[in-house]
């Protein structure tokens, strides 16, 4: 295990997320995910089937666009919706108007509601307008990897890694391929370079993922159960090169079942459930001292 | 009864000795360019009206999108001929393009009513690409129109290489209602050919022509294939 306390101190948060909601339709599936995820930090994020743990993590990198809330990208807002809630305390109180309530004190309460709602609808538009020009940039810097791997079928594995770092930063093709033999070299497959996904095995093709995300030198990696879709024997392989990207110092939020790996590696446990965080904590009170009523039920069976 | 003999030495006599051979070989031409080019057309404008009806759905696309499901409407919903018909009689005119040759305007038109069934194949090959495919790239930092370029369209393309291939015979075979705005194409030519009312003949060898035309296609679009898919594996 990792001692992230004194690092954490000094070091700087890389995404900060206040508040976040992402609705589809009726069904609310975060209300309220309030996480900051500094540099080096390891956060593993688990909980039941369907909580909203992917949802999460895709509003992250914005696969998935949250409904309201906000998310700072070193210091940088990439999402903020935060006039959401001003507008229901409006509604609210307008509502008081068909009981005859609308008092004085009521209306200027909502005219300071509708001054601030205005301000930071002025402020948030620039936002998005901000966001919109810049959202593959962020997601430079965010790398992904995916439980169905998502290797592109058509191109060789070195064309797999160097693609994205040779058209979105520049990196002249020699380079690209020599600092991809050197991924690969540390993962044992420098000989599939030239082979094709189709013909590796899924911890192969994980851990291939894994570096492709790598080679455009992200500031954080997500990982969506990256062994879920691994047979069994092939689940150590994957998660040894995690562990060592997690000594290296790489900030990392992963989801996973893998109880082992959150325990051993992570700097942090979040559980989450009925779309919030219900419990956070370092690994060893996580799991010896759990003290959310939903958590210990979900650990007990999971452990 | 029929004089087989008869039929055949004045069908080889009008061939050779007259020399309908280079009618028949400039409509074989005319029906090679206009099947070539038209494929070429369509196959890039369907790509194009895929793409456009396969844009995420907001404000500012939907126009785009409407666009492409009107244009498909509009070219499968009426006959081919129809379409030359209108192209040569009614838009031509209206247009006031004089110079442009009938051979260039049926091309055009192949081309324009090709592209409303190639974007049928290529969006279901589009849509056959695994979605996840469209999140690894945006993941990466690829924008919408790079991860289609680079990441969905090889693979789409791919997918429904058969379908394509099927259209290109489609093309080939269609093409002899060219006649219709005044090419001479193969039909044409050999109907040229009915000199001596020997209808039989020359109609018999129109086909032969066209399943040998086929055939030589079918061919080449499997060995493409081939080439292609092979590194896959
Ligand atoms: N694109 C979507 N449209 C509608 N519902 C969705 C979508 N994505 C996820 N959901 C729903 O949101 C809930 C949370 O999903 P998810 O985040 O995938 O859960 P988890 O990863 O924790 O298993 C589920 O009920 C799921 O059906
Ligand atoms: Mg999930």
């Amino acid at each position: 295990m990792r001692d992230n306390t004194i690092k954490n101190a000094t070091q700087k948060t890389i995404i900060s997320v206040k508040n976040l909601h992402k609705s589809f339709g009726k069904l609310n599936v975060l209300r309220g995910v309030d996480i900051d995820i500094n540099k080096g930090d390891v956060v593993a994020v688990i909980g039941p089937s369907g909580c909203g743990k992917s949802t999460f993590l895709r509003c992250l990198n914005l696969l998935e666009t949250p409904t309201t809330g906000s998310i700072l990208l070193d210091d940088t807002y990439i999402f903020k919706n935060e006039r959401a809630y001003l507008k229901q305390q409006m509604k609210d109180l307008l509502a008081l108007k068909k009981a005859n309530a609308f008092d004085e004190n009521a209306k200027e309460q909502y005219e300071q509601l509708k001054t601030r709602f205005d301000e930071l609808k002025k402020e948030e538009k620039q936002i998005d307008k901000a966001a919109a020009k810049n959202i593959n940039l962020h997601r430079q810097k965010i790398g992904m990897v995916f439980q169905q791997f998502n290797l592109f079928p058509h191109l060789t594995v070195m064309k797999n890694i160097t693609l994205a770092p040779i058209k979105l930063k520049g990196v002249p093709k020699e380079i690209a391929e020599e600092k991809a033999l050197q991924l690969l070299k540390k993962i044992g497959l420098e000989d599939k370079a030239n082979a094709y996904p189709s013909t590796l095995s899924g911890g192969q093709k994980q851990r291939i993922a894994i570096v492709r995300a790598l080679a455009m030198e992200p500031d954080v990696m997500l990982f969506d159960e990256p062994t879920s879709a691994l047979d069994p024997e092939m689940v150590g392989e994957v998660l040894n090169v995690m562990t060592e990207l997690a000594n290296e110092g790489m900030t990392m939020v992963v989801v996973t079942h893998e109880m082992g790996f959150a325990k051993e590696v992570a700097s942090r446990v979040i559980f989450i459930d009925e779309g919030v965080i219900k419990e956070e904590n370092s690994p060893e009170e996580f799991f010896t001292n759990p003290k959310n009523e939903r958590l210990k039920d979900f650990l007990s069976k999971v452990l | 009864m029929i004089n087989w003999n008869y039929l055949w030495e004045s069908f080889v006599n009008q061939m050779f000795r007259l020399g309908g051979y280079k009618t028949v070989l400039e409509g074989l031409q005319n029906t090679l360019i206009i099947a070539l080019g038209g494929f070429v057309i369509g196959l890039l404008l369907g790509i194009l009206l895929a793409v456009m009806q396969l844009l995420p759905d907001n404000k500012a696309t939907s126009i785009l999108k409407n666009a492409s499901k009107l244009y498909v409407g509009l070219f499968r919903g009426t006959p081919l001929v129809v379409q030359l018909l209108v192209g040569w009689y009614v838009i031509k005119p209206i247009l006031g393009i004089t110079q442009a040759s009938a051979l260039l305007w049926g091309l055009v038109i192949f081309g324009l009513n090709s592209g409303a069934y190639m974007s049928e194949i290529i969006r279901g090959g589009i849509l056959s690409v695994d979605k996840g495919q469209m999140e690894a790239g945006r993941s990466l930092g690829f924008n919408y129109a790079q991860t289609m370029l680079k990441i969905i369209m090889p693979q789409a393309i791919k997918n429904c290489l058969p379908s394509i291939g099927n259209e290109l015979i489609a093309i080939i075979k269609e093409t002899s209602v060219a006649g219709f705005v005044s090419v001479t194409d193969l039909q044409v030519a050999f109907k040229l050919q009915n000199t001596v009312y020997n209808p039989i003949i020359c109609y018999l060898a129109l086909a032969v022509v066209y399943i040998i035309l086929v055939l030589i296609f079918t061919v080449l679009i499997k060995t493409m294939e081939k080439r292609l898919m092979k590194n896959e594996r």
